[in-house]
C-alpha cells in the first residue's frame, strides 16, 4: 500500500492502466483504491511542480515563525485553522522548539507579505509574536531539485 | 614509414569490432538528437548520495594513494560479508580481489585459466566480451546458443554436447544481458553433475545478481561441490548505480585468486582508491538503495513487457537484469534491418540481437533503465513502426 502511494506521490501522471501493469493489479482495482484513498482523505490532490523562477511571474516567499498562546480545550488547532484559511498561506506546521507555528506564505511583493504579517497574522488574538524570514532561493521542494534540468548524459556503453 | 599491419598483433587485428559498438556509433551522430533510445546498458539512477559523499570525503581527506593490490582490507571484508548476507556464499576476505569494474574481473578470470587451444563454453546471446578475451588468450570460444523456447537458459543436454576433453571453462552469464534470463537453483543443479568431477572452471558473471525479480538470485558457487571450481565476477556498477566509478570484484578459492591477483598486480596495480572508499559505504549502508532501485526496475519491467505484448510483439518475460529481448522474427526482417528501419524511419533506437552473438538474430535488446514517460514514447514509436510493416 505504501509502495503504491509512494509511486503515485512521485508521479501523479501515471494512468490507471500504467499503474495496474506496474503494480500487478487490475485497472478496476486501481480505480477503486484511488477512489477509496480520495474518500478517506489519504490522497488530497494532484499538483504540478513548477519552477516559477523560470517564468515572468513575480512573487516572494516568506517563512514566518509564530509564537501563540494555546487555547483551552482546542490547543493550537483553533489558531492554526484561522491562519491556514488565508489563501496566502501555502504551508503551516506546528513545531517543537523555539516557536509554535511555521507559516510559509507567498505574496506578489515584499510589501504584500509585510502587510499580511502586520495586518492579518499579528492581529489574530493569541498570536504573541512573529519573525519573518524571506526566502532568497528555492533549491529543493518535495524531493525535486530546482534550477537543474534533467539531461540523460549516459553514454552508450555496455 | 612504419607498417602498422606488421606491427600489430594478428590476434588483436583479427578481433571483430563489437556489434554493439557499431550500432552505438550510429547513435552518436548529430543527426540522431531527436531519437528516443532504449539502448543504454546502465542504470538511470545516480549513485546514492551517501555513497558519493564517502568518495568525496576520501578526496577531501587527501586519501589519494594506492590501495593494496587486492583492494583495501576493509572493502574485501565488506565484500565477503555481503556475499554471505545476500547469497549465502563463504569467501574469506583474501579470496576476493577488487577490480576495475566487472569487466576486469572477467578478463582476469579468463586470462588466469585459459591457455592456447583450451575451449571455453560461451552461452549466447550474452555480453560481448567473453569470446574476444578467450581468443586473446589463444583459447577457442565454443558458442552454446541458448533458445527462447528454453527461456534462454542453458540445459543439461546443451551443456553436455558442448563439453569436450579440451573444455577448460564455462561462462555462466546470469542474470543475462541481453535476454533478461535467470537460472534458478534447480536449473543450476541440473548442470552441476556435468561439472562436479571435472577440471572445468565456471566463470559466473553475476553483475546483475541484485536485479532478480520474482525470487532470489542463486549463485552456482553455493551449490554442492561447485564453490571450489567457481570464479565469481561481480561489481558495483549495476546494483549501486556506480558504472562510472569502475569498480568490481572477484571471489574465488585461494589457488585461483592468488594467480588472478598476479595479473592484476602487473596490469592494473590496484582499483581506483576513491571508488573503493565509496564502495565500502555502499556495502555497509546501501541495501535499502538496492531495494528501492530494484522495485522501480521491476515496475518498468512489467510495464514494458505488457506494452510489447499489447503491440503484438512476442516476448520472453525477463526475470533479471534490466533488459527485455523481444522476438521480432514474425516481421520478416533481420535484426539489423528491423533496428535500422526503426531508427531511421521512426527515430527509436534499440539494439539488434545479433550484437550479442549470432543466436540473437530475430531478436532485439531493449533496455528499460529509463523513465516510464520515455518508455511510453518509445513504445508508441515501435507500435507505429510494426503496424506499418
Amino acid at each position: 500500500m505504501d509502495n503504491f502511494l509512494k509511486l503515485l506521490e512521485d508521479n501523479a501522471t501515471l494512468t490507471h492502466e500504467q499503474l495496474a501493469v506496474m503494480c500487478k493489479k487490475e485497472v478496476g482495482d486501481i480505480k477503486k483504491m484511488i477512489d477509496q484513498y480520495e474518500k478517506d482523505g489519504v490522497i488530497l490532490g494532484y499538483k504540478t511542480m513548477i519552477d516559477w523562477d523560470k517564468t515572468d511571474r513575480e512573487y516572494v516567499t516568506a517563512l514566518i515563525e509564530v509564537k501563540i498562546t494555546p487555547q483551552r480545550d482546542r490547543g493550537f488547532d483553533r489558531v492554526a485553522e484561522r491562519i491556514y484559511n488565508f489563501p496566502e498561506v501555502q504551508n503551516l506546521y506546528l513545531m517543537s522548539g523555539g516557536y509554535d507555528l511555521a507559516v510559509l506564505i507567498e505574496g506578489k511583493t515584499m510589501k504584500e507579505v509585510a502587510y499580511f504579517v502586520a495586518q492579518k497574522l499579528a492581529m489574530i488574538e493569541d498570536v504573541i509574536s512573529t519573525a519573518t524570514h524571506f526566502v532568497l532561493r528555492k533549491y529543493k521542494d518535495k524531493g525535486v531539485i530546482y534550477g537543474v534540468v534533467d539531461v540523460d548524459e549516459r553514454g552508450n556503453c555496455g | 614509414m612504419i607498417d602498422y599491419s606488421s606491427v600489430l598483433s594478428k590476434t588483436v587485428t583479427g578481433l571483430k569490432k563489437s556489434g554493439i559498438r557499431k550500432f552505438f556509433d550510429l547513435l552518436n551522430d548529430e543527426s540522431m538528437k531527436d531519437v528516443v533510445g532504449l539502448t543504454v546498458g546502465q542504470p538511470d539512477f545516480v549513485t546514492p548520495w551517501h555513497i558519493r559523499e564517502a568518495g568525496i570525503e576520501s578526496l577531501q581527506k587527501g586519501k589519494t594513494y594506492y590501495s593494496p593490490n587486492a583492494g583495501f582490507t576493509q572493502l574485501q571484508l565488506e565484500i565477503s560479508e555481503y556475499l554471505k548476507r545476500r547469497f549465502d556464499l563463504s569467501y574469506r576476505p583474501e579470496e576476493t580481489i577488487v577490480t576495475v569494474g566487472g569487466s576486469e574481473a572477467i578478463d582476469l578470470a579468463i586470462r588466469a585459466v585459459v591457455e592456447p587451444g583450451d575451449e571455453v563454453i560461451v552461452p549466447t546471446p550474452s555480453f560481448v566480451c567473453y569470446a574476444p578475451i578467450v581468443r586473446m588468450c589463444g583459447g577457442v570460444p565454443v558458442i552454446l546458443e541458448t533458445k527462447m523456447e528454453n527461456n534462454f537458459k542453458i540445459t543439461a543436454d546443451e551443456l553436455k554436447s558442448a563439453i569436450t576433453d579440451k573444455t577448460k571453462m564455462l561462462v555462466l552469464p546470469y542474470p543475462n544481458n541481453p535476454t533478461g534470463a535467470i537460472m534458478t537453483r534447480e536449473e543450476l543443479e541440473a548442470l552441476t553433475p556435468l561439472l562436479r568431477d571435472t577440471n572445468i572452471v565456471v566463470l559466473s558473471d553475476e553483475i546483475y545478481a541484485e536485479m532478480t525479480y520474482d525470487g532470489e538470485h542463486c549463485s552456482i558457487a553455493s551449490l554442492d561441490g561447485m564453490w571450489e571450481r567457481t570464479i565469481l565476477a561481480s561489481g558495483f556498477s549495476k546494483a549501486y548505480a556506480m558504472t562510472g566509478w569502475r569498480l568490481g570484484y572477484l571471489a574465488a578459492p585461494a589457488p585461483l585468486a592468488e594467480q588472478m591477483l598476479k595479473i592484476h598486480q602487473y596490469a592494473i596495480m590496484c582499483a581506483p582508491t576513491t571508488s573503493q572508499f565509496a564502495a565500502v559505504e555502499a556495502l555497509k549502508n546501501g541495501d535499502e538503495d538496492i531495494r528501492m532501485m530494484v522495485e522501480e526496475y521491476d515496475r518498468r519491467r512489467r510495464y514494458i513487457y505488457e506494452g510489447l505484448k499489447r503491440i503484438g510483439i512476442d516476448c520472453f518475460e525477463p526475470k533479471g537484469a534490466f533488459y527485455i529481448f523481444p522476438d521480432i522474427r514474425k516481421f520478416g526482417l533481420s535484426s539489423e534491418e528491423f533496428c535500422n528501419r526503426l531508427l531511421y524511419e521512426y527515430r527509436c533506437a534499440i539494439v539488434p540481437g545479433t550484437a550479442f552473438g549470432d543466436s540473437g538474430e530475430g531478436f532485439a535488446r531493449i533496455s528499460y533503465a529509463y523513465s516510464v514517460k520515455h518508455i511510453t514514447e518509445a513504445l508508441s514509436r515501435i507500435e507505429a513502426f510494426v503496424k506499418a510493416l
